[in-house]
C-alpha cells in the first residue's frame, strides 16, 4: 500500500488534481471486438495480462472492454469513467478520427491515456503511445524477399490488405525495400482484404495471367493461407516462398515443421496491446516512468527463433 | 382446383423487343467475355473459365435458391452469415467425430447432413416467423443476418476453426476434384440450376410461387396455401445455402468471422441481374446463373489486367450491375 500515497503526489503533480487518489487503480481496457484473427489475438492477449498483471499489482483492478466499432468504443469508455472511475485507460482505436475527442475529453477530465497501435489525429490526446512499425513490417518483408531471391532476383506478386493508411506504408516501405535488387520485378499488386477467400481468388488470377512467378508477399498470414490453397490447386512449382506476415500461430507451426513455401514471417504482433498494459499498470499502480512512444519492432522469424513466438492457446 | 387459367402471371410479351431484352444478362456476360479476351487472351483458357464457374457456384447455389424467396415477394438478408454459422457448425461437429467414427467418410457424411439439417432449419424459422409472426421478411433475416454472425464468432473467439487436417484431406476431392474434367462444383451448381428451373416452371408448387408473388391476395382466394408455400421457399434457400456450404468448407478447411461475408449482397444482385422482379411475380433460373456467373467475371477480368487502379475496382462492378439492369429493363414493368 505504499505505492499509494507516491501515486497520489504523482497524479497530483501529473494531473493538477488529487480527487483521483484512490485505494484501488481502476485501468479501463477498451479494444476492438474480435472480427477477425488479429483482434482475436488482441482480446486473447488482453485476458491474459489482466489476469497476470492483477495479480503483480493487487491494488490495481483491471476492466476489459470490447467494442464492435467507434461509436460504441466512445460509449464504452464515457461509461468506464462515469461507472467504474477509471484512472487510466488502455485503448486500441476502432478509427482514429472519430475516438480523438471523446478521448481528449477523458485526458481533460485527469485520466491516464495510453493510446495503442492507432494514432489519434490529434497526439496532444494521449499521454503515452505503444504501437507496431507498419513501415518496418514492409521493410523487413522486403528485404527478407530480396535477399532470399539472391542476385538472380525474380518475379513478385503482392497481395494488399485493405485501402487504409496502414497498408499503404506496409506497401511502401516493402516497395523500397527490395529497391535494393535490381532484379527483383514486381508483377502486380492487388487487394486481397486480409482475407482468405478475397486471396485465394485474386492468387488464382494471379497464376492464370503470369506463368513464371517467384515469390509471394501476401502480407498477412490469413491471406497466405488463401495463397497457399490457390498454389496448390493449380499444382505450379515455379514458386519458391510465401511471405505471411503478422505471426499466425498455424503459419508458426508450418515453419517450425520445415514447410518448402513458409520459410518466414514478419511479426505484427497482437500482443502489443499487453505490453502497453503493463507498461501503463506499472506507471499508474507501480510508479514507474512511461515513454511518450514505443514503437514495437517488426522481426524476421525464421525456423531458428520460431518456438519463441508460438502461442498454441491463442486463437490467433 | 387449377390455376393454370387465372391470369395470376403476367402475359407473355411477345415483340421483338421485349425478346431482346429477356437475353440483357446474358448479352452483358457475351460482351464482357469479348472485352476480357480482348484484355488478356488467357481468359478464354479452360482452367481460367473453371475457375470463375467454381467460383460463381457458392453465390450462384445460394441465389438460385434466393430466386423462389424473391419470386414470392420475400428477401432473405441473412444468406452471408447463415453459411458462415453453417461453415462454424459443420467442422465443429466433424471435428468432434473424428474420435468416433474416424476421418474417413462416415465423419464427412455426417457432417454434410448436419449442415443441410442446419440450413434447412434456419430456414423453416425464417418462413414461420415471418408468416406466422407476419414480420416483414427484410427485418426477421437482418436479424438473423446479425445473430448467426454473431454466434460463429463467438464459437471461433474472433478467430478461425479449422478443419481436422485428416478429414480435409479425405473432404478435399469434393472441392477440387472433378468428374470427366469438369469440376464438382460446377456440377453440382448445374444440377441445382436445373432442378430449380424444372421446379420454377413445371411443377404446381413453382406455379403457386409465381401466383403469390404477383399478388398475395388473389392467391389466397384462389385456395393457394400460401403459408406452406411461402415457408417452403424459405426451407428452399436454407437448404441450398447448405448445399453451398458443403462445397465451400473443403475449398479452405476453415471458417473464421469473414467467411460469407456480402454474399447475400452478391446473391441478391444475381437474382435481380437474371431478370428477376425485385417486387417479385416472375423471374427466371437461367438468368440468375448468368448473373452469378457476370458478378464472378467483373472480378476476375479486373484481376488479369491492371489498367484501372485498384481502388476503382467496386465502382466497375457497379457500372456494369447497373449497364446489365438499364438495357433489360423493357423486360420489367
Amino acid at each position: 500500500m505504499k505505492t499509494v500515497p507516491r501515486f497520489a503526489l504523482l497524479s497530483a503533480a501529473l494531473l493538477g488534481s488529487a480527487a483521483l487518489a484512490q485505494t484501488k487503480q481502476v485501468i479501463g481496457v477498451s479494444i476492438p471486438a474480435a472480427d477477425h484473427g488479429w483482434t482475436a489475438g488482441v482480446v486473447y492477449h488482453a485476458g491474459v495480462a489482466k489476469t497476470q498483471l492483477e495479480k503483480m499489482y493487487p491494488n490495481a483492478q483491471i476492466i476489459v472492454k470490447t467494442a464492435k466499432d467507434a461509436n460504441e468504443q466512445a460509449n464504452q469508455i464515457q461509461d468506464l469513467y462515469t461507472i467504474n472511475k477509471i484512472s487510466a485507460l488502455v485503448i486500441l482505436p476502432q478509427e482514429s478520427a472519430p475516438l480523438t475527442r471523446p478521448i481528449a475529453a477523458l485526458k481533460a477530465k485527469g485520466v491516464f491515456i495510453t493510446v495503442v497501435d492507432r494514432g489519434l489525429t490529434d497526439p496532444k490526446a494521449q499521454d503515452a503511445y505503444v504501437a507496431g512499425d507498419n513501415p518496418g513490417f514492409g521493410n523487413v518483408a522486403g528485404r527478407y524477399i530480396s535477399k532470399a531471391l539472391g542476385a538472380a532476383g525474380g518475379n513478385v506478386v503482392i497481395l494488399r490488405g485493405l485501402p487504409t493508411v496502414i497498408d499503404n506504408q506496409r506497401n511502401d516501405a516493402f516497395n523500397a525495400a527490395i529497391k535494393s535488387n535490381a532484379k527483383i520485378k514486381v508483377l502486380d499488386a492487388k487487394f486481397g482484404n486480409w482475407n482468405r477467400d478475397d486471396a485465394f481468388k485474386v492468387m488464382q488470377d494471379y497464376l492464370t495471367r503470369f506463368p513464371k512467378i517467384d515469390a509471394v508477399w501476401a502480407s498477412d498470414d490469413d491471406m497466405a493461407a488463401g495463397v497457399l490453397k490457390a498454389i496448390q490447386q493449380a499444382k505450379r512449382s515455379d514458386i519458391r516462398l510465401v511471405l505471411g506476415g503478422a505471426g499466425m500461430k498455424e503459419m508458426v507451426q508450418r515453419l517450425i515443421k520445415g514447410d518448402a513455401l513458409i520459410t518466414a514471417n514478419v511479426t505484427y504482433p497482437p500482443s502489443m496491446i499487453a505490453d502497453a498494459m503493463r507498461l501503463t499498470v506499472a506507471h499508474v499502480a507501480g510508479g514507474k516512468p512511461i515513454a511518450a512512444s514505443t514503437i514495437i519492432p517488426s522481426v524476421l522469424i525464421t525456423k531458428a527463433n520460431a518456438a519463441q513466438y508460438y502461442f498454441p492457446n491463442s486463437p490467433f | 382446383m387449377s390455376v393454370s387459367d387465372t391470369p395470376l402471371t403476367p402475359p407473355a410479351r411477345h415483340s421483338l423487343l421485349a425478346r431482346v431484352a429477356a437475353l440483357g444478362p446474358l448479352l452483358g456476360l457475351l460482351t464482357l467475355m469479348v472485352v476480357a479476351t480482348l484484355l488478356n487472351s488467357d481468359f478464354l483458357s479452360f482452367s481460367n473459365l473453371t475457375n470463375i464457374l467454381t467460383r460463381a457456384a457458392f453465390t450462384g447455389i445460394i441465389a438460385v435458391g434466393m430466386t423462389f424467396v424473391i419470386i414470392s415477394g420475400g428477401i432473405d438478408l441473412s444468406v452471408g452469415s447463415m453459411a458462415a454459422l453453417i461453415a462454424g457448425s459443420m467442422i465443429l461437429i466433424m471435428n468432434a467425430l473424428v474420435p468416433h467414427l474416424g476421418n474417413g467418410w462416415s465423419t464427412i457424411v455426417v457432417g454434410m447432413v448436419c449442415a443441410l439439417v442446419i440450413g434447412g432449419l434456419a430456414g423453416l424459422f425464417h418462413g414461420v416467423i415471418i408468416t406466422r409472426g407476419r414480420i416483414e421478411p427484410f427485418i426477421v433475416t437482418l436479424g438473423t443476418l446479425g445473430i448467426f454472425r454473431a454466434v460463429l464468432t463467438y464459437l471461433s473467439q474472433g478467430g478461425s476453426i479449422s478443419l481436422d487436417q485428416d478429414v480435409g484431406d479425405h473432404y478435399g476431392p469434393v472441392y477440387y476434384g472433378s468428374l470427366l474434367g469438369v469440376p464438382v462444383p460446377i456440377l453440382v451448381f448445374t444440377l441445382v440450376a436445373l432442378l430449380g428451373g424444372v421446379i420454377l416452371n413445371r411443377t404446381r408448387y413453382g406455379r403457386y410461387v409465381q401466383a403469390i408473388g404477383s399478388n398475395e391476395q388473389v392467391a389466397r382466394y384462389a385456395a393457394i396455401n400460401v403459408i406452406g408455400v411461402k415457408i417452403a421457399t424459405y426451407v428452399l434457400l436454407g437448404l441450398c445455402v447448405g448445399v453451398a456450404t458443403l462445397l465451400y468448407v473443403p475449398r479452405l478447411g476453415s471458417a473464421s468471422p469473414s467467411t460469407g461475408l456480402l454474399w447475400e449482397l452478391e446473391a441478391i444482385a444475381a437474382v435481380i441481374i437474371g431478370g428477376t422482379a425485385l417486387k417479385g411475380g416472375h423471374g427466371r433460373i437461367w438468368g440468375t446463373v448468368v448473373g452469378a456467373v457476370l458478378l464472378v467475371t467483373i472480378e476476375n477480368v479486373l484481376n488479369l489486367t491492371n489498367i484501372i487502379s485498384v481502388y476503382l475496382n467496386a465502382a466497375v462492378q457497379g457500372v456494369v450491375i447497373i449497364l446489365v439492369a438499364f438495357f433489360q429493363r423493357g423486360n420489367r414493368r
